[in-house]
């Protein structure tokens, strides 16, 4: 194991996230009430998501000016997983929406067709779809070189639709999620409190640190596939 | 003189009555005031997870949730381990 400070400082803010998280003072907000803790953890995928992305396109580049195919590999990993983390954020964040925007009149399916209409919810959708096509390009190709530069061109389209997707197009519409109709999702005055603050920041932190980890694992497994094949 | 008398005492009689009613009804407009502030209150007021934090319960969540991070963590950790000694057979 490659000892380094970001593997335990990753560590040590997911400790903190998952303590002071669940125990310190947060906004009583009548709609959310406990569930604003989902902040931590759902949102914070998003977070991971975002920036884990980034490093896969800047790869991209990378295997681009050099040709290095090493920075091939750097990318797929990260994009896989972005995309995981991505369907974590869709997954928690359907099971928050279907006990805060739901009817609580009605029984959680019934509202199901309002909810799914979300544009946030459509967003997300269209950009984990861009790179699930990603993937699925990838790994039609034989041809190692063409492989690489095919989808390395393919990753920086995907990566340019995907904030738009995310954050322009739900901002557009009207939508149920935080964030929207002009209000920033981190408001002090309406949303988050200070002290909400003091966790959501480290925590973001700490999933992108955990994120990164298990990607430069697979990143050297994959590698060594790669030498292998070689000799 | 002695009607004049009785009279007086019926009048001061009568006039304690007055304040004492006055007063219970004061207190009545209190009793009900304080009761609607009270109903706007727990209105007002958001369901919270007080009871399990009086309890100390939800350090129990705590501790559950703490130990499955850590189980990953460690799993992550061994897996980085073997990765490690894979890369040096290979060297």
């Amino acid at each position: 194991m490659y000892k380094s400070w970001w593997k335990i400082a990753s560590i040590i803010l997911l400790l903190y996230t998952f303590t002071a998280g669940f125990l310190l003072e947060v906004p009583r907000l009548p709609p959310l009430q406990e569930t604003i803790r989902n902040l931590y953890f759902h949102v914070c995928m998003w977070f991971a998501m975002m920036i884990l992305f980034t490093i896969s396109v800047v790869n991209a580049v990378r295997y681009l000016r050099t040709f290095n195919q090493k920075y091939d590999i750097y990318a797929r990993q990260y994009a896989v997983m972005a995309i995981v983390l991505g369907l974590l954020g869709y997954i928690t964040g359907a099971i928050w929406a279907s006990y805060t925007w739901a009817d609580p009149n009605k029984p959680v399916m019934n509202s199901f067709s309002s909810i799914a209409r979300d544009p946030k919810l459509i967003g997300a959708a269209i950009a984990l779809l861009v790179y699930f096509a990603y993937l699925i390009l990838r790994d039609s190709i034989q041809d190692m070189d063409k492989k690489a530069r095919i989808s390395a061109v393919y990753n920086i389209f995907a990566y340019a639709i995907l904030f738009p997707a995310i954050w322009i197009l739900p901002r557009i519409l009207p939508s149920l999620h935080p964030g929207n109709d002009g209000n920033p999702a981190l408001d002090v005055k309406n949303d988050i409190s200070g002290n909400m603050r003091m966790v959501f920041y480290p925590a973001v932190i700490g999933w992108t640190l955990l994120a990164v980890w298990i990607t430069t694992l697979k990143i050297r497994l994959s590698l060594l596939k790669e030498k292998k094949m070689m000799s | 003189m002695d009607n004049h008398i009785k009279n007086t005492v019926e009048f001061i009689e009568r006039k304690k009555d007055d304040v004492m009613m006055k007063l219970k009804k004061l207190l009545l407009l209190c009793c009900l005031l304080t009761v609607s502030v009270l109903g706007m209150a727990q209105e007002n007021k958001v369901e919270m997870a007080d009871t399990m934090r009086s309890n100390g319960r939800i350090y129990v969540v705590v501790a559950v949730v703490v130990t499955i991070l850590l189980g990953l963590i460690l799993y992550v950790a061994r897996l980085d381990r073997k990765i490690t000694r894979l890369e040096k057979e290979n060297k």
